[in-house]
């Protein structure tokens, strides 16, 4: 029996599709959401640290599954490896109701009015595609306020002297400050640094009818047990299911895009939660699959007038995947500074995001979140031996003696970084997979080495009796933070979408994820997808004249 | 040892594999599908895996990687999430044993700390990507959740003076109100 048509189709419930089913099915349009995974709950926490979303050792608890979605990963020589979704080389951000947001940290960062202006605050740099929005920051002001007021963002960021300009407040307060805070606050203000309290998507005080944060260490990577932590899945999409015209399918895999003759789209088809081949018709196809999911549906989607995929005339789909470049410094105490507080991340500076002598950009930076003790293994310095009983000695004292600092390099994006469909491999339901090539802009890894001297500063002064610094490698960034690939732009040749994240070469296909971000800020991009997606669904919703299907 | 309660069945007869170990130095396991008690590898293999870790997290005033059971953690995920390592394994652990006899003319696992740490570095040498798998192994089931097979007793986490789970929530101990 075929599906009954509606107004959209939205590929993917994560934080871009969260938000458009929620503003699409709240204008009194028909939405299909469909999901590829499963949509978990606050009772899935599992409090495992070697399978979670941030240590993935035993598996990606919040999806892919490692059996049915490999990848095609290739190295900076040119070497082809088939990987799951638990190899670091997969760049996995998650499959599941609410993506990233399920399982993130939650900080919520809106980008400074220059992360907007790349290309003409810093010009051209050589060998990276770095260009401008085709919007500006005060575009997106009113719905980065709406996101924060509607989903429910903490903090204070009243003393980040560098923020854009903003009408309102935070909703609620920031958490009372950790150790590490009380440490590190002081030190940033000696050194003329302007230290202020994180914001995140994270309740500190009741809100939306759920409670609030317990602090608890099973924070970044888990489920949040009791719901206080804010992603798609507990805020939009419950609302887009109550408005009665939102239908959210999981364990549904989207195949390609259906065109009809002319190139228009019609639906999508996709593989249901029993592998049988639907097909959705629809007014308007919403790509929210990620930067990496998104332009592998556009490839795989193939047709006489798009031989190359969809919105691919000029090869720009794929291109100039990027995510964050994470620096980290890393200082040893005397005295015991961390004290398993969650979330742990709490301080932040926005000092260094611009401004910094020779570099086009930077970072952010940040204390890390709750560290579990098999996450710390990675914080022990190249001087120690690797195993052996200086090694224990190291992490039994280090353990609670260490904070470490790091921060998102804003990334050059490279043209060669780039997502394909791969020619040979295919999952398991027969789809050609994503294929990941390409680097890191060297300016990248510049100032990549400038903020951790920053971080290390920061903790030299705060007392630390010795510090090092974890540097980035070249290798390509995509994991969690992965953007870039449908860049929005003016121009249709140098551009997927235009600035309403419509297709240049579709009207009715819309791709409103990260994968839209032209540059990614020096910030997780969490508020900037959820804020997009508030903006883009308006300008839908103000275009939107009716349903030219006849049923 | 008092922190040694077993709890589940495989740790019964592991806690009881380990006083026999102390006492004549010989792991022996009762059950499972290979009628020694492991699910991938043979007694001999496990008894050198369980050396190896012990060299790469050493018992000190806190328990090492033996007390802690680590190598049947990484016998557990072997014939689970691990299945694709099981060649490696096989080779890797008879290239150790291999080693310790042309070095030192004794299984791996019969050597005295010593002469394991040198045999170990020279494998580290020789072949590093088995080392580095044992190596990462070892840490998981070292520092990981016990729910795995390893870190039994929370052995690391106690070592690193963590709250023991399951908590809900510093705020529940945190706070003088609710002691």
């Amino acid at each position: 029996m075929a599906l009954k048509h509606v107004n959209a189709v939205i590929v993917g419930a994560g934080a871009g599709g969260g938000v458009v089913a929620k503003e699409l099915s709240a204008a009194g349009l028909s939405v299909a959401l469909l999901e590829r995974g499963r949509w978990y709950s606050a009772a899935d926490c599992r409090k495992d640290d070697l399978c979670n979303q941030r240590t993935q050792v035993l598996g990606a608890k919040f999806g892919p599954d490692d059996e049915r979605n490999p990848r095609v990963a290739v190295d900076g020589k040119g070497r082809e490896t088939v990987v799951v979704a638990s190899d670091g080389a997969y760049s996995n951000n998650a499959a599941c109701v609410g993506g990233g947001t399920f399982s993130y940290g939650a900080m919520a960062w809106r980008y400074m009015e220059k992360d907007f202006r790349m290309r003409s605050t810093y010009g051209a740099v050589a060998g990276s595609t770095l260009e401008d929005w085709p919007i500006d920051y005060f575009d997106l002001e009113p719905y980065y306020e709406k996101a924060e007021w509607e989903m429910g963002v903490s903090g204070d960021v009243s003393n980040n002297i560098f923020k854009a300009p903003r009408r309102k407040p935070l909703p609620m307060p920031p958490l009372p400050p950790n150790r590490e805070y009380r440490i590190l606050s002081p030190a940033a203000k000696r050194l003329g640094l302007h230290p202020f309290d994180i914001p995140m998507l994270r309740n500190t005080v009741p809100y939306n009818g759920r409670r609030s944060c317990m602090r608890c260490r099973w924070c970044v990577g888990f489920a949040c047990e009791v719901n206080a932590r804010n992603g798609t899945h507990n805020t939009v999409i419950p609302e887009a299911l109550a408005t009665g015209n939102c239908e959210l399918r999981t364990d549904c895999m989207t195949r390609e895009i259906l065109l009809d003759a002319r190139g228009r789209a019609t639906g999508v088809a996709y593989f249901d939660a029993n592998g049988r081949l639907q097909e959705q018709t629809a007014d308007l196809a919403i790509v929210c699959g990620g930067a990496v999911e998104s332009a592998r549906l556009l490839l795989n989607t193939k047709h006489r007038l798009f031989p190359n995929g969809l919105g691919n005339r000029y090869d720009w789909v794929g291109r100039n995947l990027q995510s964050h470049t994470y620096p980290a410094a890393i200082g040893l105490f005397e005295q015991e500074v961390y004290d398993d507080l969650g979330p742990g991340a709490g301080i932040a500076i926005c000092d260094y995001n611009h401004g910094n002598p020779g570099l086009a950009g930077g970072a952010m930076l940040a204390n890390e979140f709750i560290r579990l003790p098999y996450q710390f293994l990675s914080a022990v310095p190249a001087g120690v031996p690797q195993w052996g009983p200086e090694h224990k000695n190291f992490v039994r004292n280090a353990y609670r003696r260490t904070i470490s600092i790091m921060g998102p390099v804003q990334e050059m994006p490279v043209f060669d970084a780039r997502v394909q469909a791969d020619p040979k491999v295919k999952d398991y339901w027969g789809i050609p997979v994503a294929r990941l090539s390409g680097g890191k802009h060297p300016h990248t890894l510049e100032i990549a080495g400038f903020a951790a001297a920053k971080a290390e500063a920061w903790l030299k002064e705060a007392g630390a009796i010795r510090t090092w610094k974890r540097l980035p490698g070249a290798s390509l960034s995509g994991g969690q933070h992965q953007a870039g690939t449908c860049r929005m732009g003016n121009d249709p040749k140098t551009s997927v979408v235009n600035k309403d994240c419509q297709l240049h070469e579709v009207d009715n296909v819309y791709v409103i994820d990260a994968s839209v971000h032209v540059t990614n800020g020096g910030f997780n991009p969490a508020l900037t997808i959820l804020a997009n997606a508030y903006r883009a669904s308006g300008n839908l919703l103000k275009a939107w004249k009716g349903s030219k299907a006849r049923s | 040892m008092p922190n040694q309660k077993p709890s589940l069945k495989r740790r019964t007869f592991l806690s009881a594999g380990l006083a026999a170990a102390a006492g004549g130095a010989a792991i022996s396991c009762g059950g499972g599908g290979t009628g020694e008690g492991w699910r991938f590898f043979t007694a001999e293999e496990a008894r050198t895996v369980d050396a190896i870790c012990e060299r790469i997290i050493p018992a000190d005033r806190d328990p090492g990687a033996h007390a802690a059971g680590v190598v049947n953690y990484i016998d557990i995920q072997l014939a689970k999430r691990f299945k694709k390592h099981q060649a490696a394994y096989r080779k890797g652990v008879a290239g150790v044993d291999a080693v310790s006899r042309a070095r030192f003319g004794k299984r791996f696992a019969e050597l005295p700390p010593d002469q394991q740490t040198q045999a170990l570095t020279e494998v580290g040498a020789k072949s590093g990507a088995f080392f580095n798998l044992v190596l990462n192994h070892a840490m998981q089931g070292f520092y990981g959740d016990p729910r795995h097979g390893g870190n039994r007793n929370m052995a690391s986490w106690r070592m690193l003076g963590l709250p023991l789970p399951p908590v809900r929530g510093r705020q529940h101990y945190d706070d003088p109100k609710a002691g």
